[in-house]
């Protein structure tokens, strides 16, 4: 497998790789060592290419991704998957703030907890946190689901779009205009897909469905300014 | 933006190694703040009876030698003074405001960063990679420290405005954030008698703590307190005599993560600035989560 070194290269380089030669020599595969917490590693990419990055990442793992399949064994810092477009991005470890930020579409599949922010303004990604996600999860969320196989904490889904949430476990507050919904046998159903997606092994029927209330769509003038 | 590191050194062996072990961090922090830096550090206590005071000479030239002269003249009292190009540490028997008042006195285009028995201060304005080199702090000894790398962005760039600052002896304060209402602490405070050296915002949070530690808070108490008071973003990064303690307002807008071993707790605001630290990958690394103190003994 081709191997690239970030205590010999540069990241500018790195990427210069990944975006040139990776489609022009048509490579399948590729390794990244010693990341040791650099930022913007292997974003912006556009090939079907499987990329694993050895240790832990910085800010904005595979920012932008399309079609690439990205594994970190490690923990990333914020941005992980931010804006993706289509492939996968998996974290191995934790991801900080912001993980998957309005991400457009692909799946963004975290092992370890997501800190605050995960989905922030998601337009179409699949996220899948296998630990717990933090406080302001989805907030302004437009499209796509995002799976919390622990808990989640203050204020999930304020003022969420289209956007689903399905929580595992305990739900600390929820924000603005989010609610709790019945789960329907569509909604075991994405949430059996996205698991197995994931490789993570829990029941589908106990996870509960957060979605829009939709009480802010329309303005309200009798509501005071107030929500 | 702004850039932290700590480090507390588990084993007494490894302490002779602080700056060592804490310089790449420093450093990894440049993107965050490249306009000034600056570090708190904690060594061998002087005497009972002795107060080491840090102290900053615009003049790079400075007569140390003859402020000991002068003191011993004025105060009738040795003076051991250890200069590090623009600083120097002050270590005497007499009392702090003796000292204090002399120094304004004789000596007031000096700047008194801390005094204390274990913590010396420095901080200048340059990249944290040539202020540590002016400092040689990769020589520093100890058995914690709390650091900072400053991008200004609401007072000016000057060595007072550097971080840490301190309020009390031996507690030195680095914040990355910012704060909204540093005037109206300010207003709040000086009535009661705290003094204020710059308009900085972290100085205010610093002084509030004083404020609140005078008062008889722990330092829990003090910074919960601050939960109310405080508006703006920040993670706080304290030192005292044997402890390091961090915290993130309830927004925690900015970051921190903490790697912990058998010899040591590091703290930066990125990964990146940890990755160099020996055995790092088996560390047990963690996000601080908003509004909860972690506190770490020597």
């Amino acid at each position: 497998m081709e191997s690239l070194d970030l205590r010999k290269i540069s990241v500018r380089e790195l990427n210069r790789f990944l975006h040139q030669e990776v489609p022009a020599r048509n490579i399948r595969a590729i390794e990244i060592l010693n990341p040791d917490g650099k930022h913007n590693l292997a974003c912006g990419m556009d090939a079907p290419v499987k990329i694993d990055i050895r240790g832990h990442g910085g800010y904005y793992v595979g920012g932008m991704n399309k079609q690439a399949e990205i594994t970190v064994h490690g923990n990333v810092g914020w941005g992980v998957a931010e804006n993706m477009m289509s492939g996968c991005v998996r974290v191995k470890g934790f991801a900080s703030e912001s993980a998957g930020a309005s991400g457009h579409g692909g799946t963004l599949i975290i092992e370890g907890d997501a800190s605050l922010r995960c989905g922030i303004s998601m337009k179409g990604i699949d996220i899948v946190v296998g630990g717990s996600v933090g406080n302001f999860s989805c907030f302004m969320a437009q499209a796509g689901r995002l799976v919390v196989c622990g808990d989640a904490g203050d204020g999930l889904g304020d003022s969420l779009y289209e956007a689903v949430i399905y929580v595992r476990g305990k739900i600390k507050s929820l924000g603005a205009d989010a609610r709790e919904e019945p789960m329907t046998e569509a909604d075991y159903a994405a949430v059996k897909e996205l698991l197995d997606r994931a490789g993570f092994d829990c029941d589908p029927k106990e996870f509960k469905r957060v979605a829009s209330a939709k009480t802010l769509y329309n303005w309200n003038a009798d509501a005071n300014q107030e929500y | 933006m702004c850039g932290i590191v700590g480090l507390l050194v588990k084993k007494p062996t490894l302490r002779p190694r602080l700056g060592e072990f804490m310089l790449p961090m420093l450093i990894g922090m440049t993107e965050r703040g490249p306009d000034s830096a600056g570090l708190a550090v904690y060594t061998t206590p002087v005497g009972q009876d002795q107060r080491k005071f840090s102290l900053y000479a615009f003049d790079p030239d400075f007569n140390w030698q003859k402020l000991a002269h002068d003191f011993k003249q004025h105060l009738g009292s040795t003076v051991s003074i250890t200069p590090r190009a623009n600083h120097a540490i002050l270590t005497t028997h007499l009392e702090p405001d003796t000292v204090k008042i002399w120094l304004k006195e004789n000596y007031p285009a000096l700047h008194l960063l801390s005094v204390g028995q274990l913590m010396d201060i420095y901080k200048d304005i340059g990249t944290p990679a040539q202020v540590a080199a002016r400092y040689d702090f990769a020589s520093l000894k100890g058995s914690h420290l709390v650091g900072h790398t400053r991008m200004a962005t609401e007072s000016a760039v000057t060595p007072s405005h550097a971080h840490p600052f301190t309020a009390g002896e031996d507690f030195a304060l680095v914040h990355n954030g910012s704060l909204s209402n540093p005037y109206s602490i300010r207003r709040k405070l000086e009535p009661l008698g705290i003094e204020f050296e710059t308009d900085n915002d972290t100085e205010a949070a610093c002084r509030f703590l004083q404020w609140r530690l005078r008062e008889g808070d722990d330092l829990e108490t003090a910074l919960k307190a601050g939960f109310e008071e405080l508006d703006g973003f920040y993670t706080f990064l304290i030192g005292t005599r044997d402890e390091l303690a961090l915290v993130r307002d309830a927004f925690a807008c900015k970051p921190a993560v903490v790697a912990e071993t058998d010899d040591y707790v590091a703290i930066a605001s990125e990964f990146r600035s940890l990755a160099h630290l020996p055995d790092v990958n088996n560390a047990h690394l963690f996000e601080p989560m908003p509004e909860e103190l972690y506190v770490w003994k020597v």
